[in-house]
């Protein structure tokens, strides 16, 4: 279709087979002799001062190793953010606190020769601890007076400690009031998004062991092998040199193992003891003690004139980070800077936002990374105001999104943690999303007022969304490819596949490049004694920096394949040359040779070297891909409860390397976000501790609750990514809770403001309405 | 006490301790194709056969289901010669992280042995104990779907 041999098409993801066979693929599918077995004891106390621990009694009992505590561990100040160096996420904790800042904080672990023991051994643990007043909310947090949480010496990188404010943005473009007083309609609306977590179904794991010549192996399920290795070496005080970080197949990450929060424990331990460890979260502590998305209230103001053309749109946003401030700023610049370009007619822009410590779990990244608080918002009032100025919902947003060759101030004033980069858009096809997805929901048949008088009333909704690919100027990532004796490459690259196909994905890139079956493609990866560099899996940048790092190693080879090519044809303009099935082929005279005679030849008779070529890419832009996301759902009067009935994503990714994985990635967020926006939420007792967290009462979608889902893919062509690709994996998640927004006013002329919308809050709404 | 199973095809005996899980157990003897750890059956990631039911060994106790048959992801075709539903869960991009899958696999496959012809209902209902929060579940409803189709075609 596209002149492609191999991009484009649905190859069968490369490790699948394997591990639809069972095959022991996962961090904890191994096992060593001898390996000691770590558990973690944690704060009961929402905020508290361990005045002692005494760990004495429970080092008698027989079989227990090693008890680490505050005591006996480095005292290192850093961040569990696996981000690229420098973190722009606060340096406030340490391996053990001395200070327990939310329920489920650590306070000492233990390994033992078995679990059984480790935990009997938790219980003889002693620990004082004197109780500080908390605070649970992100507003009471900030005021004059409430409890500091992080008062401890020598932290750094928080805008200001004292007052409980991890971070605070401010950016700002044009006259945000005179836009208003300048507008014909301003529309005004707050939404408050919850504590949320999620839920890999293989929780986090790690096992540490010391190789034969002493070097720290340590074997984790990561997104970030190469940050795990400089953040473990910075909190335990060794060399980079010393530590090899392997990342095995992983069973999901959605951002949550974007975090550095088990791998230097374990790896203390085997420090220590010269045995191996093994540590691994139970369901619980995944909930409690890992990472959630942030919490937010999100504000949006926008002002447009009559023709429904935005004049001012302002955005306000207070992020709750939980006890620690990990992706505090990051994550809510994204919530501005992800979202406002998008509609980018609007002169006068202003993004504000807080980020404040609470004593509540701690927040990181989460798939659609402060984007989806901030669409949940901002979708929502560009409805309101279409509806104000009498247009309809993909009209307005038809006048109002950015197309190619434009701009937004907002890509420049805001980046991660520090200044953007200024960036035009090179690919787009948003009027086309909005045509065919309203085309295949049907919207101009179902628009119209529903029946009112039915117990069950259906509604749609729609959202327009945009995200990034990579961190530009930031984000980098590296690869080697290497030639063999029968026309096979090695692929060597630092790309982390947790599950996304990015694996198959670079084989297909390879192929095409080099003209050789995806099934002669070796693809290693993410072992830092033994691949490249690569920043790891986070921002969407999987296709987009680890492919185009992968795409230009492959250029390389090419070249050199090519240049060992000339003296065999006797031919030397190597534009002759095609790379075809496995041969080089000349289309002047109709030679040609294979790449495992020029193997062969290489390796070991004439012009003797390795064909191989290693090269990195970093981007200047982070091409946004775009979608339009439609719902329609079904309300029950009586009950409240909303079901989902169709749901209709047409998404621009750019050129799909492979269809049917891209597919996998836009539906597995709908399905999240669905649940995120329906059912899943943190509940917390008086005293902040979580008291929902297992499967049964946190409720994530199953496949029972899944709408009809359809999925249409634009393609356009991005000239900054390999062979056209942009980013798909998170961009989806951002439309369910705006999109089911919608549809409820448009089925009962209600709106909730605070997320889950559950059947209570929409009985509230309708009695509300009511009276 | 000790333990016989007969587990994909094969005799075999474990020492376990009395109130041990079956999946602890399993696990620990190298049955790693059992994932899961929830350990409240409500992940279905830790799915097998017993006696040619899908359960959880999650909340099995190891002791109860004593000489019990059991067959595992392994059990119904291996990586050199696949099952259909496993060939059809690749081919589908059914397969992301994976995790997932074989808890999946064996509830479709305990489906189509009692009921070789379901309806979509039948489907979402067989496998709706396996939470899988990366596919969505759109493609593993359509592998099994496709599977049908080549089982039928007569392999
Ligand atoms: S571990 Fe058995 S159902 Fe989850
Ligand atoms: S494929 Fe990852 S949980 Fe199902």
């Amino acid at each position: 279709m596209n002149g492609f041999e191999y991009i484009g098409k649905n190859i069968g993801k490369i490790d699948a087979m394997a591990l639809a066979t069972g095959q022991p693929l996962f961090t904890d599918d191994i096992s060593f002799p001898n390996t000691l077995h770590i558990k973690i004891l944690y704060s009961p106390h929402a905020h508290a001062i361990i005045e002692d621990i005494d760990t004495s009694e429970a080092e008698k009992i027989p079989r227990v190793k090693l008890i680490l505590t505050y005591k006996n561990t480095p005292q290192v100040l850093h961040t569990t953010a696996g981000q690229g160096w420098p973190e722009p996420s606060p340096y406030d904790t340490c391996m053990f606190n001395k200070k327990v800042r939310y329920v489920g904080d650590r306070v000492a672990a233990v390994a033992a020769e078995t679990e059984e023991i480790a935990y009997e051994a938790l219980k003889h643990i002693k620990v004082n601890y004197k109780k500080l007043p908390a605070v649970f909310d992100p507003e009471e947090a900030m005021k004059e007076g409430a409890p500091v949480i992080h008062d401890e010496e020598g932290i750094s990188g928080v805008y200001n400690p004292k007052r409980n404010i991890v971070s605070h943005i401010e950016v700002k473009a044009g006259d945000i009031e005179k836009g208003f007083e300048e507008s014909d309609v301003v529309v005004e609306d707050t939404f408050e998004m919850q504590y949320a977590q999620h839920c890999p179904i293989e929780p986090h794991a790690t096992i540490t062991y010391l190789d034969e010549y002493g070097r720290l192996v340590i074997r984790t399920s990561t997104q970030v092998p190469f940050h795990v290795r400089r953040i473990v070496a910075q909190v335990l005080e060794i060399p980079v040199q010393n530590i090899r970080v392997i990342k095995p197949r992983i069973g999901g990450g959605f951002g949550v193992k974007q975090e550095i929060i088990l791998e230097e424990i374990s790896a203390f331990v085997t420090l220590k003891t010269h045995r191996p460890a093994r540590l691994v979260y139970t369901r619980e502590e995944e909930f409690v003690s890992s990472r959630t998305r942030h919490p937010m209230k999100v504000t949006v103001k926008i002002g447009a004139k009559k023709n429904g053309i935005f004049n001012a749109i302002k955005m306000y946003a207070l992020s709750n980070n939980g006890a620690y401030g990990t992706h505090g700023l990051t994550v809510t610049s994204n919530t501005g800077s992800k979202t406002l370009p998008l509609y980018n007619k609007a002169p006068n822009i202003e993004f504000i936002a807080d980020v404040a410590y609470t004593n509540l779990p701690v927040a990181g990244a989460y798939r659609g990374y402060g984007a989806t608080q901030g669409y949940a918002a901002l979708e929502q009032v560009v409805d309101e105001i279409a509806e104000k100025l009498g247009m309809g919902p993909a009209e307005i947003r038809k006048i109002n999104h950015i197309k190619v060759g434009e701009t937004s101030p907002i890509f420049k004033a805001l980046g991660e943690g520090r200044e953007g980069v200024t960036q035009y858009i090179q690919s787009e096809a948003t009027d086309k999303l909005l045509e065919l997805g309203t085309k295949e929901i049907g919207w101009y048949e179902k628009i119209r007022k529903p029946a009112k008088e039915a117990t069950k009333v259906r509604g749609i909704g729609m959202a327009l969304l945009m995200q990034g690919s990579g961190i530009p100027l930031i984000d980098m990532g590296a690869a080697t490819i290497k030639l063999n004796e029968d026309g096979s490459f090695n692929v060597l690259y630092g790309g982390t596949d947790i599950g996304t196909g990015l694996d198959t994905v670079v084989a297909q890139i390879v192929s095409e490049t080099l003209g050789v079956k995806p099934e002669q493609i070796i693809v290693y990866a993410a072992d830092t004694d033994v691949t490249p560099f690569d920043k790891g899996a986070y921002a969407s940048s999987g296709t987009f920096i680890s492919g185009g790092a992968v795409y230009n190693a492959a250029l390389k080879v090419r070249e050199q394949i090519l240049e060992v090519t000339k003296e065999i044809f006797g031919e030397f303009n190597t534009k002759d040359f095609i790379l075809k099935d496995g041969f080089v082929i000349s289309e002047k005279s109709g030679k040609k040779v294979s790449l495992s005679e020029i193997a062969y030849q290489t390796l070991y008779l004439k012009k003797q070297q390795q064909i191989m070529a290693t090269s990195s890419f970093v981007s200047d832009s982070s091409p946004p891909p775009f979608a339009a996301h439609f719902i329609e759902i079904e309300v029950d009067k009586e009950t409240g409860i909303i079901t989902p009935i169709k749901y209709v994503a047409a998404v621009d990714c750019g050129v799909a390397i492979n269809p049917e994985l891209a597919k996998g990635q836009i539906i597995g967020s709908i399905v999240n976000g669905i649940g995120y926006a329906l059912t899943e939420e943190y509940k917390f007792s008086q005293t902040g501790k979580l008291i929902n967290s297992n499967f049964m009462e946190y409720r994530i979608p199953s496949s029972r609750d899944i709408p009809d889902i359809k999925t249409i893919l634009v393609e356009t062509y991005e000239p900054k990514g390999p062979y056209g690709a942009k980013s798909v994996a998170e961009i989806n998640i951002n439309g369910p809770i705006p999109a089911i927004g919608n549809a409820l006013y448009n089925a009962l002329g209600i709106r909730i403001h605070k997320l889950p919308y559950t059947p209570e809050k929409v009985l509230e709404a309708l009695k509300n309405k009511g009276a | 006490m000790k333990v016989h199973y007969k587990i994909n095809g094969e005799e075999k005996e474990f020492d376990i301790q009395p109130g041990e899980l079956l999946l602890d157990v399993l696990r620990r003897n190298n049955y790693t194709e059992i994932k899961g750890n929830c350990y409240l059956g409500t992940c279905g990631a830790c799915a097998v056969l017993i006696n040619e039911v899908a359960k959880a060994t999650c909340t099995t106790l190891a002791a109860q289901v004593n000489n019990a048959e059991i067959i595992t992801i392994k059990g119904i075709g291996t990586i050199s010669e696949p099952h259909l539903l496993q060939k059809a869960f690749v081919e589908k991009g059914a397969v992301q992280c994976g995790f997932c899958t074989p808890g999946t696999i064996i509830s479709a496959y305990a489906l189509l042995k009692n009921n070789p012809d379901p309806t979509e209902e039948d489907i979402k209902r067989s496998i709706d104990g396996n939470l899988c929060r990366c596919t969505g579940y759109v493609q593993q409803i359509e592998a099994i779907k496709f599977a049908i189709k080549l089982l039928k075609g007569g392999k």
